[in-house]
């Protein structure tokens, strides 16, 4: 890493910004790259990596900052032409044809025979010398589709890497990879970054991160906060730079938690889990207490607040509500028994985009009372209505399309929905995902208010002010597996982010 | 412009029903005696009553088409569920069995079609237009077998009370009209006065969510087929009633395509999401309405098909929403 120091850097980018509706996805964003190194790039969702690699690889048009290329000055307007310039990617989900030969998407891409026309003679042999720069040795009639997701991911990164390939982004390159398939890769990534390739690594494994980085990025809500060696950062003060401070005030708000103690017992999950998504937990729920449920991005956060509720459906372990066996049971039973659950995805997972606000809120009531007794439409509206104004939804009026809110406020109506079926036990998944700092206060505000009137709250966050400032008791995840619990006086920033680091390197 | 003006203007009703009007307008400028209405042997006679009287199988059909596609599916099978229920009335009535009881398996026989392309679809999730186009292709060829279960030499036969729900008339007015009518109030009472509808339209916008907000989405496809094959098979009944015969290779040949029309003139999208059952009525006129017109007007039946492409096209581009847009802004402006 010493060389690459004195080098001059292949890529500089400068100041970069850039503004979606609504969200400021980067501010103001340095990131240096070298030739001969592995740049690992870190933060949660919503941090800005992929935006940050969109502007790079010019899939996105940045709003501010310059991109230098080797003391260059360049635009990109579009992935093909940072291509020209030697910038090549690989996406997290392979982007292969699986039913077509590894030759043919080896060959995939900007022509370039005469006319336009393949010479299938040729490709072959292209597609072979592209292979054996990863010593992939496989055959390439075969339909991609017929090779192992390890193989898949290596003919993708061959597809990306041509003769002039200088810069390589490597995006969750890991995520579908068993120990024995990922030390492969890192092997070839070690071969090219002797021959002097860049390589930018994106990841959220923390252990893959120290194998094979030299240098690390920290992006945390589209700001950069920090560059380090890998050799100079310890794993605490880096999970510390990913799960930063964002609550002063909100904290401060609510220093004084629940002074009565947890009331009984809501639900006993023992053992719960499912092989390859979450290894069994214990875990308790009382009436009248908040467990944060802290970890960083992919240790199975979203995946216990889905077993709990049977979005995901357990393979061992038992699950009671309120005294009742509810292990296998579906979201409708959940919810029927007085468990709701908000999830991380409002597009996907949330809302319906086309329904109104009104609708959308009577959902999960509805659904619990059967289709058959329809809630007359007047009461809809006055439970709607209720809701709007209890949670501060800023809409005209309740039958606008969901779709047309702002994202605080679809977040908004996604808690509504849960709130009107009226449950005991409510489950957020990232209740402040993308949106603003106002809304969020407000929602933290608003779950400690259930909370004193006696619900049982899991609430799964990455921001680790949000766990503290929230929760009467914390679970701690790492690598899918529940490593410990934290108790009352002992919540704070360093216990948590000790535990989340841990002593040993859980192998993933 | 008044604000009920610019409501109408950039309501979603207003061109379908625009386009009905039109037809009907443009149809009795060219045939004088167009919307003559008289009464011949105790019914009510004339093309209006005519297009209503036609149009009958197809809204059924579209209807139960509506409610497919707001789960974001699609029924292509229609046609041989109507093929399959014909040859299932005449096969039971060559077996002598009381005609009610007819009438009956052969709207049972639409509902178990309906629960088979309901359990391809909910069960074994196979994408719609693939689920629905296997008993597409087997249904006619199902019908064909039935016929034979008698020897299939002589499909016709006489059944008062299926002539009666087909044919015939209650006080002037034909009785498919008034059971049409009945069965759309029952539809429109399931889908709306049930919280069914507001399950379908959310499974339809986004089955994932709605999954997780408690609404079965499984079940709720599948009822949605299974409605689609019930109000098949009594188009099925109607139209098998009107020929006195059953004739699996041609009878409702293409309906599927005509329904699916009649949903997007009024307003449905394949996206699935809504349903307007009302507004599907009015496509389906709007077809026959088409289809009576140029047959009166005297131009060669091969214009027909053209001629309704062509109406279809300005419809569907009249409703999009930058369309609409862009003729609410106009018409203000004029109005200013």
């Amino acid at each position: 890493m010493n060389a690459t120091a004195i080098d001059k850097p292949r890529v500089e980018m400068r100041s970069i910004g850039k503004s979606f509706p609504g969200v400021r996805a980067l501010s103001n964003v340095d990131f240096t790259l070298y030739p001969g190194e592995v740049h690992a790039l870190l933060g949660e969702n919503g941090a800005g990596k992929s935006t940050l690699i969109k502007i790079l690889t010019g899939a996105l048009n940045r709003d501010a900052g310059e991109i230098r290329l080797d003391g260059k000055a360049v635009n990109f307007n579009s992935t093909g032409e940072a291509q020209a310039h030697g910038i090549s990617t690989v996406y997290q989900e392979v982007n292969l044809i699986p039913a077509m030969s590894v030759t043919k998407n080896l060959t995939l891409g900007p022509s370039r025979d005469a006319l336009g026309v393949i010479s299938w003679g040729k490709a072959r042999k292209r597609a072979r010398e592209k292979l054996s720069r990863l010593k992939l040795n496989i055959d390439t009639e075969q339909p991609v589709g017929s090779f192992s997701v390890a193989v898949q991911q290596l003919v993708a990164i061959a597809h990306a890497l041509d003769d002039d390939t200088s810069v390589l982004v490597l995006d969750e390159p890991t995520a579908s990879l068993d120990a024995q398939e990922t030390a492969t890769l890192f092997a070839i990534i070690r071969d090219l970054k002797a021959r002097g390739m860049a390589i930018v690594f994106i990841t959220h494994f923390l252990d893959q991160v120290y194998e094979i980085s030299d240098r690390i990025s920290v992006l945390r809500n589209g700001n950069l906060v920090g560059t380090h060696m890998a050799s100079e950062i310890s794993r605490q003060d880096l999970i510390s730079e990913m799960i930063g401070r964002e609550l002063g005030e909100v904290e401060a708000t609510l220093a004084h938690k629940a002074e009565s103690g947890p009331g009984k017992q809501k639900l006993v999950a023992r053992d719960l889990g499912r092989k390859r998504t979450l290894k069994p937990f214990d875990l308790t729920l009382h009436a009248g207490e908040v467990v944060g449920l802290a970890g960083l991005l992919g240790s199975g956060r979203t995946e216990m607040t889905k077993l709990v509720f049977g979005a995901i459906r357990s393979d061992s372990g038992e699950l009671h509500v309120d005294g009742q066996d509810m292990s296998g049971a579906t979201p409708r039973r959940s919810l029927a028994s007085g468990i709701a659950f908000c999830p991380e995805d409002r597009k996907a997972e949330g809302l319906v985009g086309d329904l109104s606000i009104r609708e959308n809120i009577m959902l999960s009531m509805q659904a619990k009372r059967g289709w058959l007794r329809q809630l007359p439409r007047r009461e809809q509206e006055k439970i709607a209505g209720e809701m709007i104004r209890a949670l501060g939804i800023a809409t005209p009026d309740a039958e606008k399309p969901v779709r047309q809110l702002s994202g605080g406020n679809q977040q908004k109506v996604v808690l509504a929905r849960a709130l009107a079926s009226n449950p005991g036990i409510l489950l957020l998944d990232e209740p402040t995902r993308g949106i603003d700092v106002g809304a969020h206060a407000e929602i933290i505000t608003l779950i400690r208010k259930l909370c004193n009137e006696g619900m049982a709250l899991l609430v799964a966050s990455s921001e680790l002010d949000e766990i503290v400032a929230a929760s009467d008791r914390v679970a701690v995840l790492r690598d899918r597996e529940k490593v410990g619990e934290i108790d009352g006086a002992d919540i704070n920033r360093d216990n948590i982010i000790r535990m989340i680091a841990g002593d040993d390197s859980g192998q993933h | 412009m008044p604000v009920w003006l610019k409501a109408i203007v950039q309501s979603r009703a207003v061109w379908p029903v625009l386009a009905l009007v039109l037809i009907l307008i443009v149809a009795g400028s060219v045939s004088p005696n167009f919307f003559e209405i008289r009464i011949v042997e105790g019914r009510l006679f004339g093309n209006l009553i005519d297009i209503l009287y036609r149009a009958v199988p197809t809204a059924l059909v579209a209807l139960g088409m509506a409610v497919v596609i707001g789960t974001r599916g699609i029924d292509l099978s229609v046609g041989s569920i109507i093929a399959i229920v014909g040859a299932v009335i005449v096969w039971r009535i060559k077996m002598g069995d009381p005609h009610i009881t007819i009438l009956f398996s052969a709207l049972a026989a639409g509902i178990l079609c309906g629960m088979w392309n309901g359990f391809l679809v909910s069960a074994l999730r196979i994408q719609p237009i693939i689920a629905t186009l296997i008993l597409m292709v087997a249904g006619r060829g199902i019908g064909m077998l039935i016929n034979q279960l008698y020897g299939g030499t002589d499909p016709s036969f006489e059944s008062a009370l299926l002539q009666w729900m087909s044919t015939g008339s209650i006080w002037l007015i034909p009785t498919r009209l008034i059971l049409a009518a009945g069965i759309f109030l029952a539809l429109w009472l399931l889908i709306r006065r049930t919280a069914l509808g507001l399950f379908i339209e959310s499974v339809g916008g986004n089955a994932a969510a709605s999954n997780l907000a408690g609404v079965k989405a499984g079940l709720i496809i599948f009822v949605a087929y299974v409605l689609s094959g019930l109000l098949s098979a009594w188009a099925g009944v109607i139209m098998t009633a009107d020929t006195h015969t059953s004739d699996p290779v041609s009878v409702a040949l293409y309906i599927e395509l005509d329904a699916i029309l009649a949903v997007v003139i009024g307003g449905g999208s394949l996206a699935g999401g809504r349903i307007y059952l009302g507004m599907t009525v009015i496509g389906a006129l709007v077809i026959q309405a088409l289809t009576t017109a140029t047959l009166i007007s005297g131009l060669p039946p091969e214009y027909n098909l053209i001629i309704k492409a062509l109406v279809v096209l300005s419809v569907l581009f009249l409703q999009s929403a930058n369309a609409r847009k862009a003729i609410g802004s106009l018409v203000s402006r004029r109005a200013s």
